[in-house]
């Protein structure tokens, strides 16, 4: 933890996006989180993923529950729009901002209490509405802010800092999103920016439920030997299925590989995704493989990482409503007060 | 590439840019912090030790320290280091019991010093406080050499060469003022156990062309010309001159003018303005004085009728490179120009001479007519002999004068006491962590954004009319902190520890330089492309790691490194910790400063 605001001084060869912007315009004020916090790591690549992507700052909401996790929207994207909402509420407080002003992007930050605990039920209507979004949970298997008790994510068998064994079944959050039908679902690993910064790019360009499970060592209370969201234990255990090396506009030309060792997805919105299979035989468009496949590494003590699961042309939750274009908040009095002949029209319709 | 090794002195001392160009090295952050925290006499002993004349040098140095700086290479400006020494001049108030005490005791050797400059001075100080019997010669009835004879004034007052010299004649050399050296092999047969030269570059490049005999009544060497003027023998010039070459003579001589009567002075030189020698700020000062530099002109005669001259012709010239960027001026077949003038000051150079040097006496010279002198001991080819300031390696600064002083007082310190003067004394180096809390250091890490201050300058019209009147003010002490807090602390070094680190990106994250990047190794040059943010600097170094836990390795571009500690701060096991680094170039006995 510091005290001190970054410096604003910067390499003198930073580079600028297409918004003219620099990473550094993406940053948020200083982290007041621990040092060493895998979180700021997220941020870090989440600054990164909304740089490269040439996001307008302004045109992003960035909205979270309670928890260490939650307060990290303050040290990212200083310019975006924020809600910090009460604890475990995030997905319904997104939920009902999406409907109102649906074009924004939408990125809801909330950690493993924050999603697993007080707010497992928003997290799964979240996920079954299919409200566009990016749901990333900072996943470090402990209540960080109330010292280090175990979370509903910690596995069954770690050990406490104080040598406590946890005795409950853990919570697997990618597995409840698969099953309540998010349209994309990725793991990753906090030290792994490689791996992280174009996952969280393909989620935001992706139109539907995006869930990002994200294991983020806690180096004050879960960093130590016997804890399974240690930097050692996640680098030891870590088994990527597959890597995203970047996202490219629709029809350029790639390079070679090997057949079926490369895998391009097109999402909806023209992006595509190239894969490099680290699996041959793992199939990303395949929901139960998926969670098949999960269960079984998990049960040898793996930790599958890497887009898992993704549906190329979602519907999202205005898709289901049938809600119009243009976006609820931008709707004038003549369209929301249509008058009294309009409201006759309806009801003879229904007579 | 191999982990760096951070034992070796000279890497971190490279990354304190400023005292690794400074040719004296003097510890710059250093004295800096201490300007920051009021402590001026501090700043200015530790500046006293390593440069000898911090106020004549905090006015007048070349400032090889400042293009170096780091702050130039993250920000518009460097830290204006040269002006900050003058400030730890300005207000050190009393520091004369600091000083070495006069030694009572002798040694038994005795030395002689030819010049009274600073390079002789230089050696005087290091030698006198041992015991040595210093006897220093020269021509002018002061001491001080070209610092007093060619600095003008209104660039560095009087009192300000009298303190100084003061410092170092008070520890009791003998001082042979008005007295020159004749004949080298007379002294050479006196009973001196060695001799130093610092006679300096004392004769000023003449122009041969037509007319210089019949005008030259109106035509003075500039370097002459000012002597004149400092010792009072001058006192007026024409209204019209004309001022010939484009160094920090020429600056002197035409900003002189403008103070004893010329009220039409320009500088006229035969180079680009930007290809001149003289300093940027130099130039600044002069044109600001209303005097123009007009380039690219060849002087082809001088104008002259009745033995009076009234005029200069010059040819319009242009620059042209050849294949390998040598620049060659050719005619630009445009007609000649001609200026009406008055006088005219040929500041076009300046020469050795050792007329009194007889070339018998088993003392080599080389095809340029200069001695041959040892890089690293500076002694000649006769072991009694050495040399030192301009009068060794030709016209260099006051700072280099005064390394070559430290250098040639070991060297002949070693050789009084029977030592092999080949073996040089290593430096003092200490290293110590700033740590004093989680997020607390015993140095200012906050980064100041200021831009670099503007030394407030004396009313024109005023400095003027005075010849004396300094013309720069110096910072008042409000202004000298806010200047000292752009020091980014490059003494302050970031040191690694690779078993410690987990790897968690925290300093990568936090690093507003992106300097940190953590990769799988390889050769420097394929290292260099797969850093966070490209290192293309050659002459910064890579700070690279043994190997981490997955394999990886942490490699640190020291190019533009804030010394901000935020990745020691962000590190969550001290694997980085900001460490104070502090290097001592090693003087004879370090007899000056103990401390």
């Amino acid at each position: 933890m510091t005290y001190l605001a970054k410096p604003k001084l910067h390499h003198p060869d930073l580079q600028k996006n297409a918004l003219g912007f620099t990473r550094r315009d993406y940053e948020g004020p200083v982290s007041t989180l621990c040092a060493g916090c895998g979180h700021d790591s997220i941020s870090a690549a989440i600054v990164r993923a909304c740089f490269e992507l040439d996001l307008p700052p302004h045109r992003i909401a960035k909205l979270s529950g309670i928890g260490c996790s939650s307060k990290t929207p303050t040290y990212f994207l200083g310019a975006s729009h924020g809600f910090n909402s009460v604890h475990g509420r995030m997905p319904s407080v997104l939920t009902g901002a999406n409907l109102a002003n649906r074009e924004l992007i939408y990125l809801g930050v909330s950690g493993d209490g924050d999603s697993a605990s007080i707010g497992i039920g928003q997290f799964a209507h979240a996920m079954r509405r299919g409200v566009n979004m990016v749901y990333i949970v900072e996943n470090n298997g402990v209540y960080g802010l109330t010292k280090g008790q175990f979370s509903a994510t910690s596995d069954k068998g770690a050990k406490s800092k104080r040598g406590v064994v946890n005795s409950d079944e853990a919570i697997d959050l990618v597995g409840m999103a698969l099953q309540l039908g998010a349209t994309f679902v990725a793991r990753s690993f906090s030290g792994d920016k490689a791996q992280l910064v174009p996952l969280i790019e393909a989620a935001l360009k992706h139109e539907g439920a995006a869930f990002i499970d994200c294991i983020s060592p806690c180096v004050a209370f879960n960093n130590h030997e016997g804890s399974t969201k240690s930097f050692d234990f996640v680098r030891e255990h870590n088994e990527a299925v597959n890597a995203l090396d970047l996202m490219i506009p629709r029809g350029e030309i790639t390079a070679d590989y090997a057949p079926g060792t490369v895998e391009m997805v097109t999402q909806h919105d023209g992006s595509v995704l190239r894969l490099r299979k680290l699996h041959p035989e793992y199939d990303v468009h395949d929901r139960i493989g998926a969670l098949t496949y999960m269960q079984e590494r998990h049960a040898a003590g793996e930790m599958v990482t890497g887009l898992l699961y993704v549906d190329p042309n979602p519907r999202d939750m205005h898709a289901h409503l049938k809600t119009v274009e243009t976006p609820l908040n931008a709707l004038d009095d003549a369209a929301l007060v249509p008058g009294a002949k309009a409201l006759e029209a309806i009801n003879a319709s229904l007579r | 590439m191999q982990p760096t090794n951070i034992k070796d002195p000279d890497y971190f001392h490279k990354v304190v840019d400023c005292q690794w160009a400074c040719p004296s090295h003097t510890p710059v952050p250093e004295y800096i912090r201490l300007i920051a925290a009021g402590r001026y006499a501090d700043a200015f002993m530790i500046n006293w030790k390593s440069n000898v004349f911090p106020g004549i040098l905090g006015r007048t140095c070349d400032r090889p320290c400042e293009p170096a700086c780091r702050r130039g290479r993250v920000e518009e400006e460097p830290v204006a280091i040269c002006r900050l020494k003058r400030v730890a001049a300005d207000y050190k108030g009393d520091i004369s019991d600091r000083l070495p005490p006069r030694p009572t005791s002798k040694n038994g050797k005795k030395i002689a010093l030819v010049g009274a400059g600073p390079a002789s001075l230089t050696v005087a100080r290091d030698l006198a406080p041992l015991g040595y019997h210093c006897v220093i010669f020269d021509g002018d009835s002061r001491a001080g050499g070209m610092i007093r004879s060619q600095i003008p004034k209104f660039r560095l007052p009087e009192e300000i060469i009298d303190e100084e010299v003061g410092y170092i004649t008070d520890l009791g050399p003998e001082m042979r003022m008005s007295q020159q050296v004749n004949s080298l092999k007379a002294l050479l047969a006196e009973d001196y156990d060695a001799i130093f030269v610092g006679s300096g570059a004392p004769r000023g490049r003449d122009l041969d062309i037509p007319g210089r005999q019949e005008a030259s009544e109106n035509i003075h060497i500039g370097i002459d010309w000012l002597s004149s003027v400092s010792f009072g023998h001058i006192n007026k010039i024409g209204r019209r001159v004309i001022v010939l070459g484009g160094g920090n003579t020429a600056m002197d001589c035409c900003r002189s003018s403008r103070r004893l009567g010329g009220d039409d002075v320009k500088v006229i030189v035969r180079s680009g303005f930007e290809e001149m020698k003289a300093s940027p700020w130099e130039k600044q000062d002069a044109i600001h004085e209303d005097i123009p530099i007009l380039n690219f002109l060849v002087p082809k005669e001088f104008r002259h009728q009745d033995g009076r001259l009234f005029g200069m012709t010059f040819e319009k010239v242009v620059a042209e490179y050849d294949a390998r960027g040598r620049r060659r001026l050719v005619p630009a077949g445009e007609p000649d120009q001609f200026f009406e003038c008055d006088d005219v000051l040929v500041a076009i150079g300046q020469e050795n001479a050792f007329p009194w040097i007889e070339r018998d006496i088993g003392l080599q010279f080389n095809e340029w007519g200069m001695p041959v002198v040892d890089e690293t001991t500076f002694q000649s080819t006769n072991p009694r002999v050495f040399f030192g300031g301009d009068s060794a390696f030709g016209p260099k600064n006051i700072i280099w004068a005064v390394a070559h002083g430290h250098q040639a007082a070991i060297s002949i310190h070693k050789m009084c006491m029977g030592d092999d003067i080949r073996d040089r004394p290593p430096p003092g180096v200490n290293i110590t962590s700033t740590k004093m809390g989680i997020h607390e250091w015993s140095y200012d890490n906050d980064i100041s954004l200021d831009l670099r201050f503007k030394v407030p300058h004396r009313d024109k019209v005023i400095a003027l009319k005075d010849i004396k009147a300094e013309v720069e003010l110096g910072f008042d002490d409000k202004m000298a902190f806010a200047e000292a807090q752009r020091c980014l602390n490059c003494d302050v070094q970031t040191v690694f520890t690779d078993k410690l680190c987990i790897e968690c990106d925290a300093c990568v994250d936090i690093c507003p330089v992106d300097c940190i990047s953590f990769v799988p190794n390889g050769d420097e040059a394929d290292l260099r492309t797969r850093l966070n943010a490209p290192a293309t600097d050659l002459a910064q170094a890579l700070y690279v790691s043994g190997e981490l836990k997955t394999g990886r390795i942490m490699a640190k571009d020291e190019d533009v490194c804030l010394h901000c500690g935020l990745c020691a701060e962000r590190c969550p096991t001290g694997a980085w910790d900001m460490e104070r680094f502090l290097i001592d170039v090693a003087q004879a006995e370090n007899a000056c400063c103990s401390k």
